[in-house]
């Protein structure tokens, strides 16, 4: 499909939502905010929406019978259906959690708490010695330890997908390494560094020839890009998981969207209120997903502000948002290209390519790189973005990492390219030197 | 920049007596988190009888940015060859400074060089990697089994010094 980028109009009304884009940081400089892939700002339209709810609704949903209690669960519940409906789910296959970590983890412990003599079918779930869980070297730690983890209390073995030079993944032993042995394949769908669009339909191919379930990281693919889960789920993709603060939403909400079946099968992983069927001092059984994954009180204020969040991405058009990403991740790309003493650690077209772009400064180190930037009032990620291993596959202790979100300019980019010259100037670094 | 002081890119780009020696009686290795930065560090202290336990080297192999080598660097200039108490001191003075919050500028007298990374104080992020090699330096001496807790606070140097 194909959107045109905003217009300088569009972007000027697009920041008008954005109240913390007006501010200055340091000694006065305008904030030029180029992390939006730790976390994006939330326009006035999801601050508004979790205000009125403490201001009209406040009351615990699904409890009780009074008033605000009724009016709580409805706007809770409907903000599910908003949400789903935004990734084109069933509302009743959409989980939420406090973050996307949280909904990573809930899945790898369903494995860890399988099989469960209350839970039909929790017996798929299984994992022992001798079954193998398949990962990639690109992976956010949340999308690696849990199920190194899982690993670790089960006796499975961990195997993973490598990482090409380009930052792409290495798929030619993809039939070697996910075999009839493989129980659980979780791959991210864009990379939080690289900026990769991995192939995850051809990786979801081959894990279900060996009857394996997909678990996908779609925290940085769902704000930037449409992520349809009734097409996923042909393709073979059991889980994807998201956060809400990544999204214009706030903080405190994460989305697991399951396939139904399987979350029907799928024992608890945190327990207590609300998730519960009956309860006697003898044991308990528990109520039907989402529910069952939804141990106490919700967070109804986050995801009634999430789904203001999805109205406001759904006004612009995910599509826009994402071809607008697009122009100002070839604007740095180009930049970058023109500066032969920065290494950009990714794909440097634009093919299966996001909004995130990372880059070394030869002979800089990143966090010194990013203190430059941070002294013109641009705030970029520097170190390892939660992806340790993938930093020492390419041998860099840290990058530094810019990311976009709909209300980025392209004169934000320009600022990046103007203050990332005076890194050489300020370190010494020889401009004229290609390190190949 | 006020934070990139001269003296700094120095120590950074050249710094002073690294890599691993021997003899050490104790090797750590620490790491910054979030980050990656990384160092592994040895110390070699002796007895003496005119001035008790020296340090006679502090040999380290570090991997970071420019504020977290310079300030290993700083360290292993300012300690080698000191008195343990007075290298105790100085990690004192050191970080006395650098959590300051910029309130205190640090003394040359104490710290030598290390003045030089007074303006860390005003960036919190950066003050952990400015403290990466003086922590590993303390934890190496507790596990070659020194009293890292001799530095008396009633000697500190007084606040103010030339900066």
């Amino acid at each position: 499909m194909t959107a045109q980028p905003f217009t300088a109009e569009e972007v000027a009304r697009i920041r008008a939502d954005f109240p913390i884009l007006t501010r200055t940081v340091r000694d006065g400089v305008p904030l030029v905010y180029l992390d939006s892939g730790a976390t994006s700002h939330k326009p006035v339209q999801v601050l508004d929406a979790e205000r009125d709810f403490y201001e009209r609704l406040n009351s615990a949903p699904h409890r009780g019978a009074h008033a605000l209690s009724e009016e709580a669960t409805a706007a809770y519940e409907g903000a599910r259906e908003r949400i789903a409906d935004f990734i084109g789910a069933r509302p009743q296959d959409v989980v939420f959690t406090k973050n996307a970590t949280e909904a990573l983890n809930l899945v790898a412990y369903a494995f860890s708490n399988s099989p469960h003599p209350d839970i039909p079918g929790s017996e798929r779930f299984a994992l022992g010695p001798g079954d193998e869980v398949v990962v990639t070297e690109m992976e956010h730690h949340a999308n690696l330890v849990p199920w190194q983890e899982l690993a670790r209390r089960t006796g499975a073995t961990l195997r993973w997908i490598p990482v090409s030079d380009e930052g792409r993944l290495d798929l030619t032993t993809l039939d070697e390494l996910v075999t009839e042995r493989t129980k659980v394949v979780a791959v991210v769908h864009a990379s939080n560094v690289l900026g990769t669009i991995n192939p995850i339909e051809t990786i979801a191919k081959r894990a279900k020839e060996v009857g394996a379930l997909v678990v996908i990281d779609a925290c940085q693919s769902v704000p930037h890009l449409a992520v349809d889960v009734a097409e996923l789920a042909d393709h073979g993709i059991d889980f994807i998981a998201f956060s809400g603060h990544k999204m214009f939403g706030p903080s405190g909400i994460g989305v697991l969207w399951g396939r139904g079946e399987l979350l029907d099968a799928m024992p608890p992983f945190l327990t207590g209120g609300s998730m519960i069927e009956t309860v006697r001092m003898e044991g308990s059984t528990y109520a039907p997903p989402p529910q069952r994954f939804e141990a106490g009180v919700p967070m109804t204020a986050q995801a009634i502000g999430l789904a203001a969040a999805v109205d406001w991405i759904n006004e612009l058009g995910i599509d826009r948002i994402h071809d607008h990403e697009k122009a100002l991740t070839r604007r740095l790309l180009d930049g970058l290209a023109q500066r032969p003493w920065v290494q950009v650690v990714g794909p440097t077209d634009e093919t299966e390519r996001g909004g995130t772009v990372a880059f070394v400064v030869d002979g800089v180190h990143a966090h010194d790189v990013g203190q430059v930037l941070d002294n013109a009032g641009i705030a970029v990620r520097v170190g390892h973005h939660c992806a340790w291993p993938l930093h020492r596959r390419f041998k860099v202790a840290a990058t530094t990492r810019a990311s976009f979100a709909a209300y980025n300019t392209e004169d934000e980019v320009d600022a990046l390219l103007a203050a990332l010259d005076r890194v050489p100037e300020i370190f010494g670094v020889d401009t004229a030197a290609k390190a190949s | 920049m006020d934070l990139y002081q001269e003296l700094i890119l120095e120590h950074s780009k050249r710094p002073q007596h690294s890599g691993l020696r021997e003899p050490f009686e104790a090797e750590v290795h620490h790491v910054n988190p979030t980050c990656g930065d990384e160092v592994t560090m040895r110390v070699h202290i002796e007895d003496t009888a005119d001035n008790g336990p020296v340090v006679r080297d502090v040999s380290y192999d570090a991997l970071g940015c420019s504020i977290s080598m310079a300030s290993t660097s700083i360290l292993a200039e300012e300690t080698i060859g000191h008195p343990l108490s007075e290298a105790l001191e100085t990690y004192e003075a050191m970080k006395a400074m650098l959590t300051s919050k910029g309130e205190d500028p640090g003394d040359e007298e104490v710290i030598g060089d290390g003045v030089a990374l007074a303006g860390v104080a005003k960036y919190p992020a950066r003050v952990k990697c400015a403290l990466l090699g003086w922590m590993a330096f303390t934890d190496a001496l507790n596990q070659s089994g020194r009293d890292t807790s001799v530095a008396s606070p009633t000697e500190s140097h007084p606040v103010g010094g030339q900066a």
